[in-house]
């Protein structure tokens, strides 16, 4: 099925990166071929969570429960093995703790052995792939049988998971008849979906029923009674562990669980958040050896259950296989918690664009998977996709145990950088710009973005000379050559004067403070300060419209950019930097509204990592959206007739009326995302907001020649959504405006330069 | 149980696409008939779901063969076990796999007819772990709770019957002579 791929791909672009060639060109490939199917499937699945934690009652409080769960267990982990151990074995099975995949395999094969099993059958299990159990039981000749149909089809194919959960979700129906019609040859080739399956279904249960071992996984184990628990649809785990004798089930020591009464929030939450299902059709919740009579497939005369107890062997295999390790790792640790889900595969632009083959490492795939290879296989395999998470955070509502997945690749790709560094790079020639706290030689690529905050304002100071540069060609050459920046991308117009400067210029503050409702600090981002000046004075002018008394300071960055790179030093010193400047206006009890919502996000959410946290409660707490801070005004009695009402009229005119706004990725996440849609309303607008988690620019992402591609075919929902649209495109996110223009060519602005009066 | 679960048992099972046929336990064998398709094998009731399920009038009609080998296991078009609860919010039945089979007689068919007990329902999932916890501990049963019937969409479409049952049929008896604390069995008898 994979025939053509890797075919041809370095030799195509001419000098470069070589490292930075392939990424790219396997990344283009796998958008041709299976960036379709995985779109459909990741998408669908992503609804269908929308739709089914919308139905439960106590969503939150769930989420809450399991991750209290999950946090007890991993504290009591060492002491859970004990336990289970004991529960296991006065039930009759044998427990064994497996140091690493090869200790497991090879106990593995003495099972086997001992047995003198010929077939093992296997339902699906991610802790089995890790370990490569079906290639240590092949080399003792036995037959390894995959029965998941989406696990059959890649063993057939021999290819590997491109999802956690939905293991063949990028192969096509068609490609699926394909492989059946190869591989088998039958006369009547099934084709249709209901065909495919049937067929399967024929195959696999021979082989089921003349299995001797049968191996599954466990999403759950209680160490109470030994009891696991499989979540299933399919009714393949049921079947390999009914038509065998010998059952082996692997499963990190992750897995653990105290009780059987603390599997209910899981099995409430894991199908919603995976694929959208309420609950899967089959949660098996064993504790073996089963009591099931073994049917005796061979000897059809025999009664099913002759009233002698079942003669079954039970073996669990707890894998450590560094987690005991993560476990005492601060920012690993975290990882422990996650139970292969799959929502923040579903929720994330770029997985639902390439899939697991490009976002996922060794076993694991989507935002959670850098954790898992950090801490499983080692930083390097991490360091492979790490880069795919942009950190626009979709993930971190959908995670149904609250795992804070972006940090940890924040937190990961900083000990990447710190292991990478490369001496040779010329970093002398940019010490001015890239004034970090990072190690040297860094690569360029990471620190000029690390350091956007000096560099827009340098380009600021030599605006139109910068701007110059900035568009000739050569100069686009030689940045995308040793930084990786991609000419077919516009770059920022850097501003002649700064919202700072310009602010001054005017005289301060207009609204008189005995006057004044509130008085507030607009923050003068760096993207808004130095680059989309207009915005900024867009919203003195909506806030002073509404009776607040403003002032523009001078500020420094707030480390969203860096933090993006993975240099937490950096931005942890930009924070408190930034904090140092604000405190002042706090303790003058002043409101600091945030434009750009990837710096509020970061002051919501990261900040708790980099300051005391009185002080970042204070400033999350002072701080608002300036759409959230607009309509707060407004529930306190501003007078809305300050604001810019729609036009009436009909035609061209009509269409200021008509908004289409996409909401920013971090903006949601801290939901913040609403406050506009609700002030256009309440203005008189008509809004139509897309339904798209993230627009693939993400910051810095698009403009990196690797994932420009990437970038852009994330952004498509986009253009299918807001394509031929006549009405007005808002996003508050610079980035956001940047990928929108670039995809609509339609210019657009944020929302509150839509209702501030004209200037 | 309360009326209101089974009330929200019986739409969830229509969701689910899974047939519901309810009457008192004297009714089970002609509800089952009409339910089962040919051939069919089952597991008694009462060594299948609640014990109490032994002393109800409810019955299995005899053309399903309760001692089944495995030849006719492969043969059964359907099979009929009992449940041993009913989960309300979600639609799901609580299958055990005992040693009378119940699991394999439920699995290898491509219909499944369950009988169950309306006394038997509780309201949402963590009513089900709480019933199953000490019964794990005590008695490590084996429990599957089956939501509608086996599906996949592996193979490019939504496919029902992918190695499990391809229906669910399920039958409730109604336990209208139930009085407050008396076991929903002895309730059943009562009615007689």
């Amino acid at each position: 099925m994979s025939s053509d791929a890797e075919a041809g791909a370095s030799d195509a672009a001419g000098a470069g990166d070589p490292d930075r060639e392939t990424k790219a060109e396997r990344i283009r490939e796998l958008l041709a071929t299976e960036g379709d199917a995985v779109a459909e499937n990741t998408r669908g699945f992503n609804e269908g969570r929308y739709e089914s934690t919308g139905r439960l009652d106590d969503y939150e409080a769930l989420k809450e429960e399991a991750r209290a769960v999950k946090e007890d267990a991993i504290e009591r982990l060492p002491d859970l093995i004990d336990e289970v151990r004991e529960t296991v074995e006065a039930n009759g099975g044998t427990v064994y703790l497996a140091d690493d995949a090869a200790d497991a395999n090879r106990y593995v094969r003495e099972v086997a052995a001992d047995r003198g099993a010929e077939r093992a059958v296997k339902s699906k299990s991610m802790t089995s792939e890790e370990i490569e159990v079906n290639a240590a039981l092949e080399a003792d000749d036995v037959d390894v049988v995959e029965t998941d149909l989406g696990e059959w089809v890649l063993q057939l194919a021999d290819e590997e998971p491109s999802h956690i959960v939905a293991p063949a979700i990028h192969k096509s129906r068609e490609a699926i008849a394909e492989l059946f019609a190869e591989r088998f040859d039958p006369d009547d080739p099934p084709e249709t979906a209901e065909e495919l399956t049937m067929f399967a279904r024929e195959r696999l249960g021979d082989l089921i029923e003349g299995a001797d071992l049968g191996m599954t996984g466990a999403n759950f184990v209680a160490a109470d009674s030994g009891t696991m628990l499989l979540v299933t649809s399919e009714g393949n785990a049921r079947k390999t562990v009914t038509a065998t004798d010998t059952h082996v089930a692997v499963a990190g020591v992750e897995k653990l669980v105290p009780t059987v009464e603390e599997f209910s929030p899981f099995v409430e939450l894991i199908g919603r958040s995976g694929t959208g299902q309420d609950v899967t059709s089959y949660i098996s919740t064993l504790t073996p050896p089963v009591d099931s009579p073994v049917p005796d497939f061979g000897s059809d005369q025999e009664p099913l259950a002759d009233g002698s107890d079942a003669d079954r062997d039970f073996h669990l295999v707890l894998i450590d296989n560094g987690r005991l390790a993560m476990r005492d790792d601060e920012t690993l640790r975290e990882t422990l918690y996650c139970i292969r889900c799959s929502a923040c595969s579903n929720a994330c632009g770029n997985f639902q664009s390439v899939g697991g083959h490009a976002f996922g490492g060794e076993t694991y795939s989507g935002g959670i998977a850098t954790g898992w290879e950090a801490g499983i296989e080692g930083l390097d395999v991490a360091a492979e996709f790490n880069d795919l998470c942009t950190g626009c955070s979709r993930c971190v509502p959908a995670c149904p145990v609250g795992i804070d997945i972006p940090w940890i690749n924040t937190a990961v790709r900083d000990r990447i950088n710190r292991g990478e560094t490369d001496p040779s790079q010329l970093d002398w020639a940019f010490e001015e710009l890239v004034p970090d706290e990072e190690p040297g030689g860094l690569d360029l690529g990471t620190r000029l973005v690390g350091n956007y905050a000096t560099l827009a304002k340098w380009g600021h100071k030599t605006a139109p000379i910068a701007n110059r540069l900035a568009d000739a060609g050569p100069v686009r050459a030689l940045a995308e050559r040793v930084a990786g920046i991609d000419r077919r991308r516009e770059l920022p117009e850097f501003a002649r004067e700064s919202l700072v400067e310009w602010f001054d210029a005017r005289g301060g503050p207009a609204v008189p403070a005995d006057e004044a409702t509130r008085e507030a600090v607009v923050y003068p981002d760096t993207a808004t300060n130095y680059v989309d000046v207009a915005r900024g004075k867009a919203t003195v002018r909506a806030l002073e419209a509404l009776g607040v008394r403003v002032r523009v300071p001078d500020l420094p960055g707030s480390g969203r950019p860096p933090l993006s790179q993975g240099m937490v030093a950096t931005a942890e010193a930009a924070a408190e930097d930034l904090y140092a400047g604000l405190a002042p206006h706090l303790d003058a009890g002043r409101d600091v509204v945030v434009i750009e919502p990837s710096d509020l996000a970061t002051f919501r959410r990261e900040y708790e990592r980099f300051l005391p946290s009185e002080s970042s409660e204070r400033l999350a707490d002072a701080s608002y959206d300036a759409m959230e801070y607009v309509f707060g005004l407004l529930e306190n009695g501003a007078d809305p007739a300050g604001l810019r009402a729609p036009s009436e009229g009909t035609g061209p005119v009509a269409s200021g009326k008509r908004i289409a706004y996409h909401p920013h990725c971090q903006a949601r996440t801290v939901e913040v995302g609403e406050y506009a849609t609700a002030t256009f309303e309440r203005l008189g607008y008509d809004v139509r907001v897309s339904d798209t988690e993230c627009c693939g620019m993400a910051g810095s992402f698009g403009y990196k020649t690797d994932y420009y591609e990437l970038s852009v075919d994330v952004g498509e929902p986009l253009r299918e959504q807001f394509g031929d649209t006549d009405r007005t495109v808002v996003a508050p996110g610079t980035s956001c405006t940047e990928q929108l223009d670039a995809l609509l060519d339609a210019a657009p602005r944020h929302p509150i330069e839509v209702i501030a009066p004209r200037g | 149980m309360s009326l209101a679960d089974a009330s929200t048992f019986t739409r969830r099972l229509d969701d689910l696409g899974v047939a519901v046929a309810a009457g008192p336990p004297e009714e089970c064998a002609t509800m089952v008939e009409a339910a089962a398709g040919e051939p069919a094998v089952g597991v008694p009731l009462g060594r299948s779901g609640p014990d109490g399920l032994a002393d109800s009038p409810a019955r299995l009609p005899d053309r399903v063969e309760t001692e089944p080998t495995t030849t006719d296991l492969r043969a059964a078009h359907t099979g009929v076990t009992a449940a041993s609860l009913g989960v309300a919010e979600y639609g799901s039945v609580a299958l055990e796999a005992d040693p009378a089979g119940t699991e394999p007689v439920s699995l290898f068919v491509d219909r499944h007819v369950v009988v169950l007990r309306e006394a038997d329902i509780v309201p949402d999932m963590p009513d089900a772990f709480d019933w199953l916890g000490p019964r794990a501990r005590d008695e490590s049963v084996d429990v599957v709770f089956a939501t509608g019937p086996s599906a996949t969409a592996d193979m490019g479409g939504l496919v029902h019957g992918a190695h499990g049952p391809k229906e669910v049929h399920v039958v409730l008896l109604r336990d209208d002579g139930a009085t407050d604390g008396s076991d929903a069995a002895d309730a059943a008898e009562g009615v007689q």
